[in-house]
Protein backbone atom coordinates (compact mmCIF):
# COMPACT_ATOMS: atom_id res chain seq x y z
CA UNK A 1 0.00 0.00 0.00
CA UNK A 2 1.69 3.35 -0.92
CA UNK A 3 2.11 6.16 1.53
CA UNK A 4 -0.99 8.09 2.60
CA UNK A 5 -0.86 11.54 2.93
CA UNK A 6 -3.98 12.05 5.02
CA UNK A 7 -5.52 9.19 7.16
CA UNK A 8 -8.72 10.16 9.21
CA UNK A 9 -9.14 7.35 11.84
CA UNK A 10 -13.37 7.11 12.97
CA UNK A 11 -14.28 10.57 13.25
CA UNK A 12 -17.12 12.03 15.19
CA UNK A 13 -18.62 15.45 15.45
CA UNK A 14 -22.16 16.05 17.56
CA UNK A 15 -23.71 19.12 16.91
CA UNK A 16 -26.54 18.91 20.34
CA UNK A 17 -28.45 16.31 19.04
CA UNK A 18 -27.47 15.87 15.50
CA UNK A 19 -24.34 13.47 14.89
CA UNK A 20 -23.06 15.28 11.89
CA UNK A 21 -20.48 12.63 11.27
CA UNK A 22 -20.43 9.33 12.56
CA UNK A 23 -17.23 7.24 12.39
CA UNK A 24 -15.89 8.17 9.31
CA UNK A 25 -12.41 6.77 8.15
CA UNK A 26 -10.71 7.09 5.07
CA UNK A 27 -7.34 7.54 3.50
CA UNK A 28 -6.35 10.18 0.71
CA UNK A 29 -3.11 9.13 -1.57
CA UNK A 30 -0.48 11.45 -2.58
CA UNK A 31 -0.82 12.83 -5.91
CA UNK A 32 -4.39 12.14 -6.54
CA UNK A 33 -7.84 13.85 -6.89
CA UNK A 34 -10.27 12.40 -4.27
CA UNK A 35 -13.52 13.18 -4.25
CA UNK A 36 -16.01 12.95 -1.74
CA UNK A 37 -19.73 12.84 -2.17
CA UNK A 38 -23.10 12.46 -0.92
CA UNK A 39 -26.28 13.65 -0.69
CA UNK A 40 -27.01 17.62 1.34
CA UNK A 41 -26.39 17.09 4.86
CA UNK A 42 -24.42 14.43 4.91
CA UNK A 43 -21.97 16.21 7.01
CA UNK A 44 -19.50 16.76 3.96
CA UNK A 45 -18.77 19.92 4.52
CA UNK A 46 -18.38 19.60 8.59
CA UNK A 47 -15.83 17.05 7.73
CA UNK A 48 -13.63 19.44 5.80
CA UNK A 49 -14.07 21.88 8.55
CA UNK A 50 -12.69 19.49 11.05
CA UNK A 51 -10.09 17.98 8.79
CA UNK A 52 -8.77 22.21 8.06
CA UNK A 53 -9.28 22.78 12.19
CA UNK A 54 -12.00 25.00 12.32
CA UNK A 55 -13.64 22.57 14.36
CA UNK A 56 -12.59 20.11 16.23
CA UNK A 57 -13.80 16.63 16.21
CA UNK A 58 -15.64 14.53 19.40
CA UNK A 59 -13.37 11.52 18.44
CA UNK A 60 -11.16 10.33 16.28
CA UNK A 61 -7.60 11.03 14.83
CA UNK A 62 -6.11 12.44 11.78
CA UNK A 63 -2.91 11.96 10.68
CA UNK A 64 -1.52 14.21 7.75
CA UNK A 65 1.97 13.22 6.44
CA UNK A 66 2.81 11.10 9.47
CA UNK A 67 2.21 13.05 12.38
CA UNK A 68 -1.52 13.51 14.19
CA UNK A 69 -2.87 17.17 13.60
CA UNK A 70 -6.09 16.22 15.38
CA UNK A 71 -7.61 19.58 16.37
CA UNK A 72 -4.23 21.60 15.55
CA UNK A 73 -5.63 25.59 14.34
CA UNK A 74 -6.34 26.22 11.02
CA UNK A 75 -2.82 28.88 10.14
CA UNK A 76 -0.99 25.73 11.70
CA UNK A 77 -2.13 23.20 9.21
CA UNK A 78 -1.91 25.92 6.27
CA UNK A 79 1.65 26.20 7.12
CA UNK A 80 1.84 22.58 7.25
CA UNK A 81 0.41 22.33 3.83
CA UNK A 82 -3.31 21.90 4.15
CA UNK A 83 -5.01 24.41 2.14
CA UNK A 84 -9.00 24.94 1.69
CA UNK A 85 -11.87 26.29 -0.17
CA UNK A 86 -14.86 27.35 1.30
CA UNK A 87 -18.12 26.49 -0.28
CA UNK A 88 -19.74 30.02 0.12
CA UNK A 89 -17.17 31.97 -1.21
CA UNK A 90 -14.79 34.15 1.27
CA UNK A 91 -13.19 36.97 -0.78
CA UNK A 92 -11.34 39.77 0.60
CA UNK A 93 -13.92 41.99 -0.74
CA UNK A 94 -12.30 45.37 -0.16
CA UNK A 95 -9.46 44.39 -1.98
CA UNK A 96 -7.71 43.61 -5.53
CA UNK A 97 -7.85 40.18 -6.96
CA UNK A 98 -3.94 40.36 -6.53
CA UNK A 99 -3.90 41.72 -3.18
CA UNK A 100 -6.68 38.88 -2.42
CA UNK A 101 -4.09 35.91 -3.75
CA UNK A 102 -1.13 37.63 -1.57
CA UNK A 103 -2.35 36.76 1.63
CA UNK A 104 -2.01 33.14 0.61
CA UNK A 105 1.47 34.01 -1.32
CA UNK A 106 2.43 35.52 2.13
CA UNK A 107 2.68 32.50 3.98
CA UNK A 108 5.81 31.40 1.86
CA UNK A 109 7.21 34.84 1.18
CA UNK A 110 7.51 37.72 3.62
CA UNK A 111 8.26 40.34 1.47
CA UNK A 112 5.83 42.11 -0.01
CA UNK A 113 6.25 42.50 -3.27
CA UNK A 114 7.81 38.72 -3.45
CA UNK A 115 3.99 37.85 -2.81
CA UNK A 116 2.39 40.71 -5.31
CA UNK A 117 4.49 39.06 -7.87
CA UNK A 118 3.75 35.22 -6.98
CA UNK A 119 -0.01 36.47 -7.07
CA UNK A 120 0.16 37.65 -10.67
CA UNK A 121 1.83 34.23 -11.43
CA UNK A 122 -0.96 32.32 -9.54
CA UNK A 123 -3.92 33.89 -11.35
CA UNK A 124 -2.62 33.63 -14.69
CA UNK A 125 -2.40 29.62 -13.83
CA UNK A 126 -6.11 29.49 -12.65
CA UNK A 127 -7.14 32.05 -15.38
CA UNK A 128 -8.00 35.42 -13.55
CA UNK A 129 -4.81 37.01 -15.01
CA UNK A 130 -6.87 39.82 -16.92
CA UNK A 131 -8.85 40.81 -13.17
CA UNK A 132 -5.51 41.20 -11.41
CA UNK A 133 -5.92 45.10 -10.38
CA UNK A 134 -9.81 45.08 -10.03
CA UNK A 135 -11.52 44.71 -7.04
CA UNK A 136 -12.97 41.31 -5.56
CA UNK A 137 -16.40 42.34 -4.87
CA UNK A 138 -16.84 43.00 -8.72
CA UNK A 139 -16.10 39.17 -9.42
CA UNK A 140 -18.91 36.86 -10.86
CA UNK A 141 -19.33 33.53 -9.40
CA UNK A 142 -17.19 32.27 -11.27
CA UNK A 143 -14.05 34.23 -10.98
CA UNK A 144 -14.63 34.10 -7.05
CA UNK A 145 -14.92 30.79 -7.47
CA UNK A 146 -11.33 30.73 -9.44
CA UNK A 147 -10.29 33.33 -6.29
CA UNK A 148 -10.63 31.00 -3.84
CA UNK A 149 -8.87 28.62 -5.71
CA UNK A 150 -5.73 30.79 -6.35
CA UNK A 151 -5.64 31.87 -3.11
CA UNK A 152 -5.39 28.15 -1.77
CA UNK A 153 -2.19 27.65 -4.63
CA UNK A 154 -0.87 30.64 -4.01
CA UNK A 155 0.27 28.87 -0.17
CA UNK A 156 2.50 26.14 -1.94
CA UNK A 157 0.06 23.54 -0.43
CA UNK A 158 0.40 19.89 -0.57
CA UNK A 159 -3.16 19.11 0.02
CA UNK A 160 -6.21 21.29 -0.94
CA UNK A 161 -9.78 21.00 0.19
CA UNK A 162 -11.52 21.70 -2.20
CA UNK A 163 -15.34 22.79 -1.40
CA UNK A 164 -17.84 22.56 -4.56
CA UNK A 165 -15.58 24.67 -7.02
CA UNK A 166 -17.85 23.93 -9.56
CA UNK A 167 -21.40 24.75 -7.52
CA UNK A 168 -22.96 27.63 -8.77
CA UNK A 169 -21.58 27.51 -12.48
CA UNK A 170 -23.17 27.05 -15.47
CA UNK A 171 -22.22 24.32 -17.85
CA UNK A 172 -19.65 26.25 -20.18
CA UNK A 173 -17.68 27.29 -16.84
CA UNK A 174 -17.90 23.82 -15.55
CA UNK A 175 -16.01 23.23 -18.65
CA UNK A 176 -13.56 26.14 -18.10
CA UNK A 177 -12.81 25.06 -14.32
CA UNK A 178 -12.22 21.26 -14.75
CA UNK A 179 -9.10 21.38 -16.72
CA UNK A 180 -7.21 24.14 -13.66
CA UNK A 181 -8.27 21.20 -11.69
CA UNK A 182 -6.68 18.60 -13.53
CA UNK A 183 -3.50 21.47 -14.01
CA UNK A 184 -3.29 21.40 -10.47
CA UNK A 185 -3.36 17.67 -9.66
CA UNK A 186 -0.63 17.18 -12.31
CA UNK A 187 1.81 20.04 -10.66
CA UNK A 188 1.88 16.82 -7.68
CA UNK A 189 -0.87 18.89 -4.99
CA UNK A 190 -2.83 16.27 -3.46
CA UNK A 191 -6.78 17.33 -4.08
CA UNK A 192 -9.43 16.25 -1.93
CA UNK A 193 -12.54 17.74 -3.61
CA UNK A 194 -16.77 17.39 -2.56
CA UNK A 195 -18.31 17.71 -5.88
CA UNK A 196 -22.04 17.85 -6.74
CA UNK A 197 -21.52 17.87 -10.15
CA UNK A 198 -21.43 14.06 -10.74
CA UNK A 199 -19.87 14.53 -14.68
CA UNK A 200 -16.75 16.66 -13.07
CA UNK A 201 -16.81 13.74 -10.16
CA UNK A 202 -16.51 10.86 -13.04
CA UNK A 203 -13.54 13.01 -15.43
CA UNK A 204 -11.74 14.32 -12.72
CA UNK A 205 -11.55 11.75 -9.47
CA UNK A 206 -9.58 8.39 -9.31
CA UNK A 207 -10.80 7.68 -5.99
CA UNK A 208 -14.42 8.71 -4.45
CA UNK A 209 -15.31 8.38 -1.19
CA UNK A 210 -19.87 8.27 -0.60
CA UNK A 211 -20.52 10.19 2.90
CA UNK A 212 -24.07 9.71 3.77
CA UNK A 213 -25.81 10.51 7.44
CA UNK A 214 -21.83 10.80 8.26
CA UNK A 215 -20.85 7.46 7.79
CA UNK A 216 -18.67 6.74 4.78
CA UNK A 217 -20.63 4.45 2.66
CA UNK A 218 -18.98 3.45 -0.45
CA UNK A 219 -15.04 4.12 -1.19
CA UNK A 220 -13.99 2.87 -4.67
CA UNK A 221 -13.47 4.28 -8.88
CA UNK A 222 -16.11 6.27 -10.15
CA UNK A 223 -17.66 3.10 -12.04
CA UNK A 224 -17.63 1.20 -8.95
CA UNK A 225 -19.26 3.51 -6.71
CA UNK A 226 -21.87 4.79 -9.18
CA UNK A 227 -23.12 1.41 -9.79
CA UNK A 228 -22.94 0.49 -5.52
CA UNK A 229 -26.39 -0.45 -4.67
CA UNK A 230 -25.64 1.22 -0.82
CA UNK A 231 -24.76 4.73 -2.92
CA UNK A 232 -28.17 4.59 -5.38
CA UNK A 233 -30.28 4.12 -2.02
CA UNK A 234 -28.88 6.87 0.24
CA UNK A 235 -29.29 9.40 -2.74
CA UNK A 236 -32.24 8.33 -4.09
CA UNK A 237 -34.19 6.04 -0.99
CA UNK A 238 -34.66 3.12 0.43
CA UNK A 239 -35.64 0.65 -2.48
CA UNK A 240 -34.64 2.29 -5.36
CA UNK A 241 -31.50 0.19 -6.25
CA UNK A 242 -33.98 -2.94 -6.28
CA UNK A 243 -36.20 -0.96 -8.82
CA UNK A 244 -33.60 0.21 -10.82
CA UNK A 245 -32.41 -3.16 -11.34
CA UNK A 246 -36.04 -4.51 -12.04
CA UNK A 247 -36.72 -1.34 -14.10
CA UNK A 248 -33.62 -2.58 -16.37
CA UNK A 249 -35.03 -5.95 -16.26
CA UNK A 250 -38.39 -5.11 -17.57
CA UNK A 251 -36.81 -2.85 -20.08
CA UNK B 1 11.07 55.54 -0.69
CA UNK B 2 8.92 56.61 -3.11
CA UNK B 3 5.80 55.56 -0.81
CA UNK B 4 7.46 57.84 2.39
CA UNK B 5 7.63 60.53 -0.32
CA UNK B 6 4.26 61.94 0.79
CA UNK B 7 4.74 62.03 4.94
CA UNK B 8 7.45 63.74 4.36
CA UNK B 9 6.08 66.69 1.87
CA UNK B 10 3.12 67.37 4.35
CA UNK B 11 5.31 66.92 7.71
CA UNK B 12 7.89 69.32 5.81
CA UNK B 13 4.90 71.93 4.61
CA UNK B 14 3.35 71.46 8.03
CA UNK B 15 6.89 72.49 9.90
CA UNK B 16 6.95 76.17 8.31
CA UNK B 17 3.81 77.09 10.06
CA UNK B 18 5.23 78.67 13.39
CA UNK B 19 7.43 80.90 10.42
CA UNK B 20 4.20 81.96 9.16
CA UNK B 21 2.13 82.83 12.44
CA UNK B 22 3.18 83.34 16.03
CA UNK B 23 -0.65 83.65 16.77
CA UNK B 24 -0.77 81.34 20.11
CA UNK B 25 -4.69 80.97 19.11
CA UNK B 26 -3.72 79.45 15.73
CA UNK B 27 -0.92 77.35 17.11
CA UNK B 28 -2.62 76.27 20.32
CA UNK B 29 -5.71 74.90 18.01
CA UNK B 30 -2.96 72.70 15.61
CA UNK B 31 -0.82 71.65 18.48
CA UNK B 32 -4.00 70.09 19.78
CA UNK B 33 -5.41 68.97 16.12
CA UNK B 34 -2.28 67.15 15.91
CA UNK B 35 -2.62 65.62 19.36
CA UNK B 36 -5.89 64.27 18.30
CA UNK B 37 -4.03 63.12 14.90
CA UNK B 38 -1.76 60.98 16.90
CA UNK B 39 -4.13 59.45 18.89
CA UNK B 40 -6.38 58.93 16.19
CA UNK B 41 -3.96 57.27 13.89
CA UNK B 42 -3.04 55.13 16.47
CA UNK B 43 -6.93 54.08 16.44
CA UNK B 44 -6.39 54.01 12.89
CA UNK B 45 -4.29 51.03 12.55
CA UNK B 46 -6.44 48.69 14.97
CA UNK B 47 -9.65 50.09 14.04
CA UNK B 48 -9.32 51.12 10.36
CA UNK B 49 -6.51 48.41 9.10
CA UNK B 50 -7.73 46.12 11.20
CA UNK B 51 -11.06 46.02 11.76
CA UNK B 52 -11.26 46.06 15.30
CA UNK B 53 -13.41 48.92 16.11
CA UNK B 54 -12.05 49.74 20.06
CA UNK B 55 -14.50 52.24 21.86
CA UNK B 56 -11.75 52.60 24.88
CA UNK B 57 -8.65 54.02 23.19
CA UNK B 58 -8.39 56.21 26.27
CA UNK B 59 -7.41 53.26 28.23
CA UNK B 60 -4.11 54.24 26.22
CA UNK B 61 -3.69 57.71 26.41
CA UNK B 62 -4.85 57.83 30.06
CA UNK B 63 -2.13 55.17 31.03
CA UNK B 64 0.46 57.17 28.68
CA UNK B 65 -0.31 60.58 30.46
CA UNK B 66 -0.68 59.42 33.69
CA UNK B 67 2.43 57.39 33.82
CA UNK B 68 4.66 60.52 32.13
CA UNK B 69 3.38 62.48 34.55
CA UNK B 70 3.46 60.12 38.13
CA UNK B 71 7.06 59.54 37.20
CA UNK B 72 7.53 63.28 36.96
CA UNK B 73 5.73 64.50 39.96
CA UNK B 74 6.26 61.46 42.31
CA UNK B 75 9.17 60.21 41.72
CA UNK B 76 11.22 63.27 39.96
CA UNK B 77 12.16 61.43 36.75
CA UNK B 78 13.00 63.08 33.61
CA UNK B 79 9.99 63.85 31.21
CA UNK B 80 11.99 63.05 27.96
CA UNK B 81 12.18 59.41 30.13
CA UNK B 82 9.02 59.65 31.33
CA UNK B 83 7.68 59.64 27.93
CA UNK B 84 8.99 56.60 26.86
CA UNK B 85 7.82 54.66 29.97
CA UNK B 86 4.66 56.25 29.15
CA UNK B 87 4.47 54.88 25.47
CA UNK B 88 6.02 51.01 27.14
CA UNK B 89 2.96 51.32 29.73
CA UNK B 90 0.69 52.24 27.02
CA UNK B 91 1.41 48.99 25.22
CA UNK B 92 1.75 47.25 28.18
CA UNK B 93 -2.21 47.95 28.75
CA UNK B 94 -2.60 47.27 24.83
CA UNK B 95 -1.18 43.83 25.47
CA UNK B 96 -3.48 43.10 28.59
CA UNK B 97 -6.38 44.00 26.69
CA UNK B 98 -5.59 42.70 23.67
CA UNK B 99 -4.88 39.44 24.82
CA UNK B 100 -7.77 38.71 27.27
CA UNK B 101 -10.25 40.11 24.86
CA UNK B 102 -8.71 38.64 21.26
CA UNK B 103 -7.62 35.10 23.02
CA UNK B 104 -11.73 35.34 23.77
CA UNK B 105 -12.14 35.72 20.49
CA UNK B 106 -14.42 39.00 21.26
CA UNK B 107 -15.33 40.30 18.24
CA UNK B 108 -17.25 43.43 16.55
CA UNK B 109 -19.47 45.43 19.08
CA UNK B 110 -18.84 42.80 21.47
CA UNK B 111 -14.86 43.98 21.30
CA UNK B 112 -15.86 47.04 21.43
CA UNK B 113 -17.90 47.19 24.46
CA UNK B 114 -15.14 45.41 26.10
CA UNK B 115 -12.33 48.26 25.20
CA UNK B 116 -14.90 50.71 26.05
CA UNK B 117 -15.16 48.70 29.79
CA UNK B 118 -11.36 48.55 29.88
CA UNK B 119 -11.60 52.30 29.82
CA UNK B 120 -14.22 53.52 32.57
CA UNK B 121 -13.07 50.80 34.81
CA UNK B 122 -9.28 52.69 34.52
CA UNK B 123 -11.02 56.17 34.98
CA UNK B 124 -12.74 55.06 37.74
CA UNK B 125 -9.94 53.63 39.58
CA UNK B 126 -8.00 56.70 38.72
CA UNK B 127 -10.57 58.95 40.23
CA UNK B 128 -10.18 57.44 43.62
CA UNK B 129 -6.48 56.04 43.62
CA UNK B 130 -4.46 57.90 45.16
CA UNK B 131 -1.22 57.99 43.41
CA UNK B 132 -3.11 59.97 40.17
CA UNK B 133 -4.59 62.37 42.90
CA UNK B 134 -7.65 60.90 42.93
CA UNK B 135 -10.37 63.97 42.68
CA UNK B 136 -7.67 67.05 42.63
CA UNK B 137 -5.89 65.14 39.93
CA UNK B 138 -1.82 65.75 39.34
CA UNK B 139 -0.03 68.75 38.43
CA UNK B 140 2.62 68.51 36.64
CA UNK B 141 5.13 71.60 38.29
CA UNK B 142 5.88 74.45 35.90
CA UNK B 143 9.70 73.80 34.98
CA UNK B 144 10.14 75.80 31.52
CA UNK B 145 13.08 74.16 30.43
CA UNK B 146 13.75 72.07 27.41
CA UNK B 147 15.77 69.40 29.18
CA UNK B 148 12.26 68.62 31.27
CA UNK B 149 10.56 68.59 27.96
CA UNK B 150 8.29 72.37 28.70
CA UNK B 151 8.93 75.21 26.72
CA UNK B 152 8.73 78.72 26.96
CA UNK B 153 6.65 79.34 23.37
CA UNK B 154 4.39 76.78 21.43
CA UNK B 155 6.64 76.34 18.45
CA UNK B 156 9.07 73.49 20.12
CA UNK B 157 5.59 71.80 21.29
CA UNK B 158 4.23 72.25 17.83
CA UNK B 159 7.06 70.84 15.73
CA UNK B 160 7.84 67.87 18.65
CA UNK B 161 3.64 67.08 18.11
CA UNK B 162 4.06 67.26 14.46
CA UNK B 163 7.77 64.83 14.73
CA UNK B 164 5.53 62.46 16.18
CA UNK B 165 2.73 62.40 14.24
CA UNK B 166 5.32 62.04 11.33
CA UNK B 167 7.20 59.15 13.06
CA UNK B 168 3.39 57.57 13.01
CA UNK B 169 2.85 58.13 9.81
CA UNK B 170 6.37 56.40 8.92
CA UNK B 171 5.47 53.80 11.15
CA UNK B 172 2.05 53.12 9.48
CA UNK B 173 3.25 53.51 6.06
CA UNK B 174 5.75 50.61 6.90
CA UNK B 175 2.79 48.65 8.19
CA UNK B 176 1.12 48.96 4.95
CA UNK B 177 4.11 47.52 3.04
CA UNK B 178 4.53 44.61 5.06
CA UNK B 179 3.33 41.00 5.28
CA UNK B 180 1.53 42.02 9.09
CA UNK B 181 0.23 45.27 7.40
CA UNK B 182 -1.35 42.83 4.88
CA UNK B 183 -2.69 40.05 7.19
CA UNK B 184 -3.81 42.60 9.14
CA UNK B 185 -6.30 43.71 6.40
CA UNK B 186 -7.41 40.56 5.61
CA UNK B 187 -8.37 39.56 9.05
CA UNK B 188 -10.32 43.14 8.60
CA UNK B 189 -11.82 41.86 5.73
CA UNK B 190 -12.76 38.02 6.26
CA UNK B 191 -10.93 36.68 9.80
CA UNK B 192 -12.37 33.04 8.56
CA UNK B 193 -11.00 33.36 5.12
CA UNK B 194 -7.23 34.64 6.75
CA UNK B 195 -6.99 32.01 8.94
CA UNK B 196 -7.51 29.37 6.22
CA UNK B 197 -4.62 31.15 4.19
CA UNK B 198 -2.36 30.70 7.39
CA UNK B 199 -2.56 33.75 9.25
CA UNK B 200 -2.36 33.52 12.97
CA UNK B 201 -5.23 35.93 13.73
CA UNK B 202 -4.61 36.31 17.31
CA UNK B 203 -0.71 36.99 16.94
CA UNK B 204 -1.84 39.66 14.10
CA UNK B 205 -4.67 41.69 16.08
CA UNK B 206 -2.43 41.56 19.64
CA UNK B 207 0.50 42.87 17.51
CA UNK B 208 -1.42 45.43 16.10
CA UNK B 209 -3.53 46.56 19.33
CA UNK B 210 -0.27 46.46 20.67
CA UNK B 211 1.20 49.23 18.21
CA UNK B 212 -1.55 51.14 18.35
CA UNK B 213 -1.75 51.43 21.76
CA UNK B 214 1.61 52.67 22.06
CA UNK B 215 0.83 55.13 19.43
CA UNK B 216 -2.04 56.38 20.92
CA UNK B 217 -0.38 56.73 24.64
CA UNK B 218 2.46 58.71 22.98
CA UNK B 219 -0.67 61.27 22.59
CA UNK B 220 -1.12 60.72 25.89
CA UNK B 221 2.28 61.71 27.25
CA UNK B 222 3.03 64.40 24.96
CA UNK B 223 -0.71 65.87 26.40
CA UNK B 224 0.69 65.84 30.06
CA UNK B 225 3.47 67.72 29.15
CA UNK B 226 1.65 70.17 27.07
CA UNK B 227 -1.50 71.19 29.98
CA UNK B 228 0.59 70.28 32.98
CA UNK B 229 -2.50 68.92 34.22
CA UNK B 230 -4.25 65.84 34.39
CA UNK B 231 -7.35 64.19 36.28
CA UNK B 232 -9.48 61.12 35.41
CA UNK B 233 -11.52 62.74 33.44
CA UNK B 234 -9.52 64.42 31.04
CA UNK B 235 -7.07 61.12 31.07
CA UNK B 236 -9.48 58.60 30.72
CA UNK B 237 -12.25 59.83 29.58
CA UNK B 238 -14.55 59.20 26.57
CA UNK B 239 -13.91 62.47 25.22
CA UNK B 240 -10.66 61.00 24.07
CA UNK B 241 -12.07 57.77 22.80
CA UNK B 242 -14.58 59.85 20.61
CA UNK B 243 -12.17 61.77 18.97
CA UNK B 244 -9.67 59.15 18.70
CA UNK B 245 -12.08 57.16 16.78
CA UNK B 246 -14.02 60.44 14.85
CA UNK B 247 -10.84 61.76 13.07
CA UNK B 248 -9.82 58.40 11.21
CA UNK B 249 -13.65 57.85 10.23
CA UNK B 250 -13.98 61.57 9.35
CA UNK B 251 -11.07 61.72 7.61
CA UNK B 252 -10.78 58.15 5.56
CA UNK B 253 -10.79 54.77 7.90
CA UNK B 254 -7.84 52.67 7.26
CA UNK B 255 -5.93 55.50 5.17
CA UNK B 256 -2.82 56.83 6.32
CA UNK B 257 -3.88 60.56 6.24
CA UNK B 258 -7.30 59.76 7.64
CA UNK B 259 -6.66 60.92 10.71
CA UNK B 260 -4.56 63.69 10.49
CA UNK B 261 -7.09 65.15 7.93
CA UNK B 262 -10.34 63.84 10.15
CA UNK B 263 -8.50 65.75 13.04
CA UNK B 264 -8.33 68.92 11.16
CA UNK B 265 -11.96 68.67 9.63
CA UNK B 266 -13.49 67.86 13.88
CA UNK B 267 -11.28 70.06 15.31
CA UNK B 268 -11.93 73.51 13.03
CA UNK B 269 -15.72 72.76 13.28
CA UNK B 270 -15.67 72.40 17.13
CA UNK B 271 -14.00 75.53 17.11
CA UNK B 272 -16.38 77.07 14.86
CA UNK B 273 -19.21 75.64 16.72
CA UNK B 274 -18.02 77.42 20.02
CA UNK B 275 -17.67 80.77 18.51
CA UNK B 276 -21.31 80.18 17.49
CA UNK B 277 -22.91 78.97 20.22
CA UNK B 278 -20.89 80.57 23.18
CA UNK B 279 -19.74 77.28 24.09
CA UNK B 280 -23.13 75.48 25.37
CA UNK B 281 -22.20 72.49 27.00
CA UNK B 282 -22.32 69.29 24.70
CA UNK B 283 -23.19 71.06 21.49
CA UNK B 284 -19.79 70.28 20.26
CA UNK B 285 -20.88 66.28 20.90
CA UNK B 286 -24.39 66.88 19.00
CA UNK B 287 -22.35 68.27 15.98
CA UNK B 288 -19.98 65.75 15.93
CA UNK B 289 -22.63 63.22 16.60
CA UNK B 290 -24.55 64.60 13.00
CA UNK B 291 -21.34 64.82 11.10
CA UNK B 292 -20.57 61.15 12.42
CA UNK B 293 -23.83 60.24 10.83
CA UNK B 294 -23.56 62.05 7.49
CA UNK B 295 -19.89 60.57 7.24
CA UNK B 296 -21.00 56.74 7.34
CA UNK B 297 -23.74 57.62 5.73
CA UNK B 298 -22.55 59.51 2.74
CA UNK B 299 -18.62 59.11 2.55
CA UNK B 300 -18.13 55.67 4.11
CA UNK B 301 -14.32 55.91 3.26
CA UNK B 302 -14.51 59.68 4.47
CA UNK B 303 -13.14 63.16 3.04
CA UNK B 304 -9.74 60.64 1.69
CA UNK B 305 -12.53 58.37 -0.06
CA UNK B 306 -14.32 61.66 -1.48
CA UNK B 307 -11.18 63.11 -2.95
CA UNK B 308 -9.75 59.82 -4.57
CA UNK B 309 -13.32 59.34 -6.25
CA UNK B 310 -12.50 63.09 -7.26
CA UNK B 311 -9.67 62.16 -9.01
CA UNK B 312 -9.82 61.72 -12.99
CA UNK B 313 -10.61 58.43 -14.24
CA UNK B 314 -8.16 58.68 -16.61
CA UNK B 315 -5.12 59.23 -13.68
CA UNK B 316 -6.12 55.82 -12.12
CA UNK B 317 -4.29 52.45 -12.98
CA UNK B 318 -5.75 50.34 -15.84
CA UNK B 319 -8.27 47.60 -15.74
CA UNK B 320 -11.09 49.80 -14.29
CA UNK B 321 -13.52 47.15 -12.57
CA UNK B 322 -16.66 49.25 -14.51
CA UNK B 323 -15.29 48.71 -17.42
CA UNK B 324 -14.24 45.74 -17.21
CA UNK B 325 -16.83 42.43 -18.82
CA UNK B 326 -14.39 39.24 -18.81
Amino acid sequence: MAEMLLRIYAISKRFGGLLAVDKASFNVRPGRITALIGPNGAGKTTLFAIISGFLTPDEGRIVYDGADITGAAPHMLARRGIARTFQIVQPFAGLTVRENIAVGAHLARPNRVDALAAAGEVAYAVGLGTQLEQSAATLTVAGRKRLELARALATKPRLVLLDEVLAGLNPSEIRDMVPVIRKIADWGVTILMIEHVMQAVMTLAEQVLVLAEGRIIAEGSPQQVAADRQVIEAYLGHGAAARMISGAGHG
Amino acid sequence: MKTYLPIFVVVAVLALVPFVTASNVVLNFLVVTLLIALAGQGWNLLGGYGGQYSFGHAAFFGTGAYVTAILQVQYGINAWFGLLIGIAAGALVGIVIGALSFRWGLRGSYFSLVTLAFAEVLRIVASVAPITGAGVGTLIKLDLRPEAFQFQSRAPFYWIALGLVGLSLIVVRGIENSRFGAYLVAIRENEDAARALGVDTFSVKLAAMIVSAAITAAAGCFYAQYFLFLDAAIAYGTWISIDALLAPIVGGVGTLFGPLLGALIIKMLGESTKLVTGGAPGLDLAIYGLLLIAVVGLAPRGIAGLLSALVPRRFRPPSDPEHHHG
